[in-house]
Formats: C-alpha cells, structure tokens, sequence
C-alpha cells in the first residue's frame, strides 16, 4: 500500500475512528456504568492504524491491557467491544472478561491479556500454526515498553528467531509503565530495538510523530516480512496522553515532566495527518467533516444498542469453564 | 537406550503420542530433549525422524514462553503435547497455565478452546531431592479450567494419554519416573482400549477398607494389598487415574462398603489432594464412616537428597501397609513389613541405574 490521497485518508479515518471510540468511553466512564478498568490508547492510535491498514483479514493478532486500537484497527467489532466493557452478556467475551481481553476471531483477533507479556508467546505460537499451515499469513504481537522488562518476550523473540517464525512484534515505546519511565527501568543508552536485533531478529526504530514516513515505514517493512516469513520487530515511539488506567489526564501527579504532556500533544501525529491531508492531498473540510460525522454515528449507536442489551445471567456466567 | 521389545510404563507413553501423531496431522510435539539421543526417558525416542523436526519440536529452555506458544497453536487449530523432564522446571511457566490456558476457553467467552497436554514428570528417589521431586499435582486442580490426569500402572499409561490428547481442554498430565520403568506384559495390553477422563478405577476389590491413590502411590498401594491379602486383610483399590475431574462417587460406593477410608497421597500434607478426598467423603458420605479417614502424604517438609535418610523420609508399600493394619485392627506381630520395603530403597526396581 502506498502513502497516497486514498490510503492516507483511510489512515487518518483509521485512528480518528479509535480515538473517537476512546474519548467516548472517556466520556462515558464517570457515569459508572463501565464498570471495569479501561486503559486508554488516545495519543497512540497512529501505530495501530499503519499496521491495521497492512494486516490482511487471515492474519492474527494478541494484545495487552490497552488493546481497544490494536482490536479496532484489525478489524473487530465495535458494537462487541463496547458491549464487553458494559459487562454485558452480548459482549465479545459476554461479559467474562472486560476491556482487557478482547476477542474477534471473524477477523483473526485471538485474545488480549491483561498480564503484561502473557499474550506474546501466544502470538508466537500463531506465527508457528502460520508456518506450519504454509500460508502468507503473519501473525501481530502488541505489547509496550514494560513488556520488553518481562522474561515471556525474551524466551519468545528467541524462540521466533530461530524457528524463523512469520511474526511482527510490534513494541509501543510510550516511556512508561504505569508511573515509572523508562529511565528507571532500563538502561541508558541501550534501546530496545538494537537489543532485539542483537537477537538476531530484523528490528526497525519508527518514528511515529511523522505520521506519513511511519505509515510508509510499516508498510514496507511488514511487506517483506510477509514475503521473508522472518521475525519482524518494530520499535514505535508514541505517547500516552491520558492516565495509565481510566478516563482522566493524570499530569497533575507529575511524575512525567513539566511540559512533557503539552510538547508530545503539539506533536500529535493525527492532527499532523489531518494538516498535511488538506495543505498537500487536497481533502476538504467537508470531507474530513462527513468522515468524522459517520464515525460518530456508528460510535453513538454501538453504545446505545450494547447499553440496552442485557447483562450475562448468573447461568450464563457458570458455563464454559471446559470445552 | 531404547529397546523396541521391551514394554513398560514408558514405552506405552510413546505408542500413544506416535499413535496421535499419525492420526492427527495438526497435531505438534514439543519440549527440551524431545528428539535428543535418549528421547525424554524413551518416551519421544525418535519421534521427530518419522513426523520431523518441526512437528516433533526441541524448543529453547524456556518453559514459560514454550507453554504460550502451545496456547498459541491450539487456539489456532494445532492441537499441542508438551513435555518437562521435571514437574519442577514447569514452575517457571505458571503464568502461562494459570493465566493463559486454564481461562481461555470461559474467559473469551466459550469462543476458542485450548486443546493442549503437558506431560510433567516427578522425579523420585535416588538424590533427586528439593528440586526435583515435587508432587504439586493437589496445585493443579485447584485451576478452574484444568484437567489432571495421573497414570499409575503400564497398561493405562496409553489410553490415559490418548485420551488427554483428545481433550479439547488444558490437561496436565503427570507421570512420576518410576511409573516409567513399570514393565508390563505385552499380552495385558490392549492397543485399542479406551479410557474416559473422569473415570477411576477399581483395581482390586475388598470390604475391610477402601485405599484412595494416584499415580505412584497407587502402585505402591496395590503391592501393600496384595501382599496383605494372605494375612486375611481385604483392602479395596480406587486408583483415581484422573484428579480432575474427579469420580467421587466410584470412592462413595466404596466408602458406603467398607466404612473406613485410607488416602495415600505422594504430595505434601498441607492442603494435599488427601484432604480433598477426605473432606468431600466426610461432608457426603459422614454416616458411613465407622472409622477417622486417614491419609498418607509426605511431610510438610522439602524432600532431603541425602539417600542416607531419603528411605526414612519417603513413605512405601510398607508404610501403606501398616497403615491398612492399623485401620482393620489386626494383629501385626506375624507381619513381615520389611518383605515391601524396595532395597535399595532409592531406586524403583533393578532396570533403574539413575542419574536421574
């Protein structure tokens, strides 16, 4: 896929559609009818959306806690999403497992988790059924920076190298786990992508506050690793701008710098996509308005059709433990 | 090495997976020596030249990621055994049991099963000691979402397996070292019996008392019987074969027979699977009980390597077999207990030269 009017156009209805979704459950969680927690991607929706708009339906995808855009962009339902996350019993897990593990295997979504790292040798395992079923398919791992910290990524990212698995591990660096950054967490001068290559896997650093050169970036890159059926590992630099978990900004606790919030919010890749759509690809107000107007609307009725649908029965809610 | 003509414990292990294998194409092997020079035990001995090296898999040692990545072929259509030549290395990978296997099918809504087997072997005697040794099988079944299966004796070995294989669901399955040098006749085997999970077995039938046993244990059980048998003292033999889920009401019929319950439990005493039995037989069947149940388990203490107290430590068909006595208020004095001691003790019988 090439930077283009069209597929640039579908990359920013892309992420404005997940941070759309976002702010709305933002909006929406004071009332408490969300009754979970909910770990927000609004500031990131960028990475998402470039590797969305390059996974082909057959292929698979895990993710962690902050799941909503990597689920979204692969294609899964968003009525069933927000379903889930009311806990109701027409959720995609009827209300089993909340906004942290969420499923869609119409569109090979396999599940995320809500232990950082636990879903990345899941992945890698698809990757190996990839293989094993000799098909083009690649399967997509999305983890953050912590999960780099964790022994599973390690024992994966080694195991994948050497069975030479199809598998595109996709690392959303946003210099925070939880409160700590990643100062006190890993050392200097070290960065996670040139430890990954010294593993021996193909591993790129991507800027994502270039919204266009990330987006072209990707695209070759997972291109040829669908064409190599080699490990890929992609460093994306991104940043959070809400708190870790729930609906609110979390500067006033300052554990991220002064002005760090405010100087990555003037980078925001999305409104950049937006500017350079108009000032270069000549799209219209009109057309970014009618875009944005549609995606409203679906938003607005996929929560008002899961807030009327009923929660799971205490029945229902006991069945399942075996196949 | 491993000799085609002889039978036991291990050999059946391997006729079931080389069975699944064939059958079930999908199917993947993997685990640290699977296709190395001694084939974990003989159990996997040359595998991989038959179904190849990717299906028949060595994987790094990493225990943790190996069980994920088993996850991830089986919820994507690759049903997965996996082996560890030790229970004890498999702790490494609880995250992935707890968190990954045992929940996914309820947790993900009943979408996508997890059709895994991971084959956990408990060491036991010569030296094997703190690390080596552990009987956590009690740890398992407290995961909803598990099965746990426990093989006793050569001639289930290959049903049970096949039958774990076949499950649509997580199934630890453990065999204790010296379960694999159990030699069977080849005419007590049949290649095409079936065994369900959730079904134990009665192995010797008895009124005095009913003996509750898994795995090991109940081999040593069923010798402690047997040998009781001339002294006039009739024991009945459930061995469970699966823990979970459990056939309680093969052990209540049992208890409601004999009215005297005995568990021998190779695992710690502390929350043991012995308790289990014991609560649920005194909470269902209280009335029947004529006698306090008793349970044999290991101390509440990690296993000493030492073979100089190693036989004091563990307990054996004689301890069983004191116990039975006890329970039936016999006469011991013309007992000779010391006939089930195995000597040396450390060691399951003469084909067992060690290291491990």
């Amino acid at each position: 896929m090439t930077a283009n009017r069209e597929s640039l156009f579908s990359l920013f209805k892309l992420a404005m559609r997940i941070r759309l979704v976002e702010e709305q459950i933002a909006a929406e969680y004071p009332k408490g009818e969300m009754r979970c927690p909910v770990h927000l991607s609004i500031g990131q929706e960028i990475v998402s959306a470039a590797v969305g708009l390059n996974q082909l339906s057959t292929d698979t995808a895990v993710s962690s806690h902050r799941a909503h855009a990597h689920y979204l962009a692969k294609g899964g339902d968003l009525y069933r999403m927000i379903a889930e996350i009311l806990g109701k019993v027409t959720g995609c897990c009827k209300g089993r497992g909340g906004s942290m593990h969420l499923i869609d295997l119409q569109c090979g979504f396999l599940g995320s988790s809500a232990i950082v790292g636990n879903s990345i040798p899941v992945g890698v395992g698809s990757a190996f059924s990839h293989k094993l079923n000799q098909t083009d398919d690649l399967s997509f791992v999305f983890f953050g920076d912590g999960a780099t910290e964790e022994g599973s990524f390690y024992e994966s990212v080694n195991f994948a190298a050497v069975n030479k698995l199809p598998v595109v591990f996709v690392c959303e660096n946003n210099l925070y786990s939880v409160y700590t950054d990643l100062a006190a967490r890993q050392p200097e001068h070290r960065p996670i992508f040139e430890m990954v290559k010294a593993m021996g896997v193909n591993s790129l650093h991507i800027d994502s506050f270039d919204p266009i050169n990330c987006f072209e970036v990707i695209t070759r890159a997972i291109s040829d690793a669908r064409s190599s059926r080699t490990p890929l590992f992609l460093e994306i630099p991104t940043y959070r701008w809400l708190e870790h978990c729930g609906p609110f900004d979390d500067d006033a606790l300052n554990y991220r710098p002064a002005g760090e919030l405010a100087t990555f919010k003037a980078q925001d890749p999305v409104a950049k996509l937006q500017s350079k759509l108009m000032d270069t690809f000549g799209v219209s107000q009109v057309e970014i308005d009618t875009a944005l107007a549609r995606i409203k609307e679906e938003i607005i009725g996929a929560f008002a059709a899961a807030k009327n649908d009923p929660f799971p029965t205490l029945d229902e809610s006991m069945a399942d433990t075996y196949a | 090495m491993h000799n085609e003509k002889k039978l036991d414990f291990a050999s059946e292990i391997r006729k079931a997976l080389h069975k699944a294998l064939k059958s079930d194409p999908r199917l993947v092997l993997m685990g640290l020596g699977v296709n190395d020079p001694k084939g974990v035990f003989g159990t996997t001995i040359d595998l991989a030249k038959e179904f190849g090296s990717i299906r028949v898999l060595e994987t790094p040692t990493s225990e943790n990621a190996v069980t994920g990545i088993g996850v991830g072929l089986a919820v994507t259509g690759h049903p997965a055994v996996m082996v560890h030549q030790r229970l004890d290395f498999f702790l490494l990978a609880m995250d992935q049991l707890v968190n990954s296997a045992a929940k996914w099918h309820y947790m993900y809504g009943g979408q996508s099963s997890v059709p895994i087997t991971i084959r956990l072997i408990t060491g036991r005697g010569w030296g094997q000691g703190p690390t080596h040794s552990q009987n956590l099988h009690s740890w398992f079944t407290h995961i909803p979402g598990l099965k746990v299966v426990m093989p006793a004796f050569a001639n289930e070995a290959r049903a049970l397996l096949a039958a774990s294989i076949a499950d649509p669901n997580p199934v630890i399955f453990l065999e204790d070292r010296w379960c694999h040098v159990q030699q069977v006749d080849a005419a007590s085997l049949d290649d095409s019996k079936v065994i369900e999970l959730g079904k134990a077995s009665v192995e010797v039938e008895g009124n005095d008392v009913t003996v509750v046993a898994a795995g090991f244990s109940a081999v040593e059980s069923l010798r402690a019987i047997n040998y009781l048998q001339k002294y006039g003292i009739n024991a009945e033999l459930i061995n469970l074969r699966t823990l979970k889920p459990l056939d309680a009401e093969t052990i209540y019929k049992s208890v409601v027979k004999t009215g005297k319950l005995l568990v021998v439990d190779s695992g710690p005493k502390i929350s043991s699977f012995a308790s289990e039995i014991i609560s649920l037989v005194s909470t269902n069947r209280f009335t029947s009980l004529r006698a306090a149940p008793v349970a044999i388990t290991a101390p509440d203490v990690p296993e000493p390597t030492s073979h100089g107290v190693t036989g004091d430590f563990k307990f054996g068909a004689d301890t069983v077999a004191r116990s039975l006595v006890e329970i039936v208020g016999s006469d011991n004095s013309s007992i000779d207990f010391s006939q089930l001691r195995n000597t040396p003790h450390d060691v399951p019988n003469s084909t067992f030269t060690g290291p491990f």
